[in-house]
């Protein structure tokens, strides 16, 4: 209530400032609702660690009831994976896995940080407008397109009579094909960590008489040396999760023997999994053969995360730096 | 300008010429082809692969013309055709709109918007860039054990609604990154003003600062659908058909949306496993339906990135400008 005896207009109060009330009670509501839409993040997240660590955990307990942990690592004669025979050589799909990885990183380094460097460095503002679309669009390529190519083409026509392997589909054809497919991804990450090397840099190289190799190859790639090395390390991990080339074209379907030559058809982890998920109706066998779909996924998730850890903190260290 | 530039240039030859005797850098142009070749690679690697599904795919448009978009999946060469597929994937891209658009924007804008540095705001980030580095095999895992198993009686088990959720949480933390990153190049200037007139914070964010970084989220929106489309491995989890796929029994869109489905990659993923037999009429084999199958998928896809890069150069040059 205010006071009638004053004629003068009332006073500006603090509730004059405090605004509508409709206007403030739906900045609240956005304000919950955007929060709740950035935590749904960390739901997925629980999520995804809660089932991929429980049906694990379930594999596990099942394994040891039935043929005892010691499937895991298979000391037979010739030791491999066999889910339908209870044997789960963890060894064979985690060679596998990293063969294919590696042979994708000889691949895809070279092409990638060259791709990269010539982009940044070299190529004129006009040319790089017409070159970094061409990456761009390899990057949108769906996998199992890859996994087609190396099928019909690398395999066959390109692999097979350069390396003289046995049959068209090996975990070097995967490999290369992987390595093709991750190539824009190292591609981009390096050409980022390139360009964020100060031009000063350059500049006092050159000023210092440094022919254009010289600056790029002694001042430029080292300044840029961690953001790199994080490319190399998504890449790879990249190349872990692929699992469409994998399963096209590794050339093993659901069990193999271990092997460790890469000319050899084997079987990555990811094609592992992927072939097991597609016999879930007709797997029956000695021991969980489908729950070890889990087991497999867990490790894998195991081995991105490290990865992508590895190259975040790098990536980070980076961003501090310049 | 151009004289300016072409002044600058012969001087600057003059000078290098002075410098180094006149004698070419051979070392240099050595090492520069050498880049060159790598980018050249990718680029050969990239014609290949279309020119060859694309003389495969061609004969199969010319015998079967339309039919081979319209028909469903079928065991012979002949008859069979990718519409259940583009049906499929045309459902999945339409949860990524419907699921994962409003849900990453609203993330995005809020760790850039609201989001005051503590370490729930760093867990989040963190957490982000994690999930977007996550094999999609393993999203399939979560699909199958969440959506396929516990929610059954609402998605219908192995059914395109599992899928299109799955594949929504997959592109998910590639939309929140891009719209992070659009509505943080917005100049700040835009928003002190917003504040300045007494707008609050989501009415600044809502009329000033999502209409300046629309062109980089749509970008993002775009790059995500694609991926979406792109993707088989969850697919293959969650129990995709790879063979023959009977229209459900249902016929109202929600049991269609709960029966067993297909989508394009699948289709892909399962004729590069079929048998390499030519068809009695038309000669064509199931490789040569699978190229087409691709070409199909590529348009698709390649559309929707190419327009996202259109667009993004298009608003670069405008904002520089």
């Amino acid at each position: 209530m205010q006071p009638s005896l004053s004629p003068r207009p009332p006073m500006l109060t603090i509730g004059d400032f405090r605004g509508n009330p409709r206007r403030m009670r739906r900045e609240r509501t956005m304000k919950v609702v955007l929060f709740a839409a950035a935590v749904t993040s960390i739901v997925v997240s629980a999520l995804i660690i809660g089932t991929l660590f429980t049906e694990a955990w379930q594999f596990l307990k099942e394994l040891s009831d039935t043929v005892g942990l010691g499937a895991l690592i298979d000391s037979g004669e010739a030791p491999g994976w066999y889910p339908r025979q209870g044997r789960f050589d963890i060894p064979t799909i985690v060679i596998g896995t990293l063969i294919v990885s590696m042979v994708s990183v000889v691949v895809s380094a070279p092409l990638g940080l060259g791709a990269a460097v010539y982009l940044s460095e070299y190529a004129s503002p006009r040319v790089r407008k017409w070159l970094k679309p061409v990456l761009e669009i390899l990057a949108g390529v769906p996998s199992v397109v890859f996994g087609f190519f190396a099928l019909r083409v690398l395999g066959p026509d390109l692999i097979q009579p350069l390396f003289g392997t046995t049959q068209p589909t090996s975990l070097l054809v995967t490999g290369v094909a992987i390595g093709i497919l991750v190539t824009p991804l190292m591609a981009s990450i390096s050409e980022d960590a390139l360009r964020s090397v100060p031009s000063s840099l350059r500049e006092a190289s050159v000023g210092l008489g440094a022919r254009k190799v010289t600056t790029t190859v002694q001042v430029v790639l080292p300044a840029a040396v961690s953001g790199i090395v994080a490319a190399l390390i998504i890449s790879t991990s990249r190349a872990v999760g692929e699992t469409m080339v994998a399963a096209l074209a590794s050339g093993r379907i659901g069990s193999a023997p271990r092997v460790l030559d890469p000319r050899e058809p084997g079987l990555p982890m990811t094609s592992a999994m992927a072939q097991l998920a597609q016999g879930s109706d007709q797997v029956v066998g000695v021991g969980p053969a489908f729950q070890s779909l889990f087991f497999v996924g867990a490790l894998l998730f195991l081995m991105t995360l490290s990865l992508n850890m590895l190259a975040n903190r790098l990536v980070a260290r980076v961003r501090n730096k310049y | 300008m151009a004289v300016t530039s072409s002044i600058r240039e012969s001087s600057a030859s003059v000078v290098r010429a002075a410098l180094t005797g006149g004698k070419r850098d051979v070392k240099g142009m050595v090492f520069a082809a050498a880049l060159l070749l790598c980018l050249l690679t990718a680029m050969f690697t990239l014609t290949i692969l279309m020119w060859d599904v694309i003389t495969q795919a061609i004969p199969v448009f010319q015998k079967r013309s339309t039919g081979f978009l319209t028909n469903d999946l079928a065991s012979s060469p002949d008859k069979a055709g990718v519409s259940q597929g583009i049906w499929g994937s045309l459902v999945i891209a339409a949860f990524v709109v419907i699921i994962a658009f409003p849900v990453g924007i609203a993330a995005g804008v809020y760790l850039e918007e609201y989001a005051k540095p503590s370490k729930l705001t760093s867990f989040i980030q963190l957490n982000i860039r994690n999930l977007a580095g996550v094999p999609s095999v393993v999203y399939g895992i979560l699909g199958l054990v969440v959506f396929v198993q516990a929610l059954e009686p609402v998605t219908g088990g192995r059914s395109v609604i599992a899928a299109g959720i799955t594949l929504a949480l997959l592109v998910l933390p590639i939309i929140i990154i891009t719209t992070a990153e659009s509505v943080s190049a917005v100049p700040s200037g835009l928003r002190e003003a917003g504040f300045g007139v007494g707008g609050t914070r989501w009415e600044t964010t809502r009329d000033h600062v999502l209409p300046y970084a629309a062109p980089g989220i749509l970008t993002g929106t775009m790059l995500a659908v694609a991926r979406a489309l792109g993707e088989a491995a969850p697919l293959l989890l969650i129990g995709a058909i790879t063979g023959r796929l009977a229209e459900p029994a249902g016929q109202t869109i929600v049991e269609k949306l709960q029966g067993k489905f297909t989508a394009m990659p699948i289709i892909i993923y399962g004729w590069a496993n079929e048998v390499n037999k030519p068809g009695k009429i038309t000669g064509l084999t199931f490789e040569d339906l699978n190229a087409a199958a691709i070409v199909v998928l590529l348009v698709m896809v390649l559309v929707l990135n190419a327009a996202a890069i259109l667009l993004r150069n298009r608003f670069e040059k405008r904002r520089q400008a």
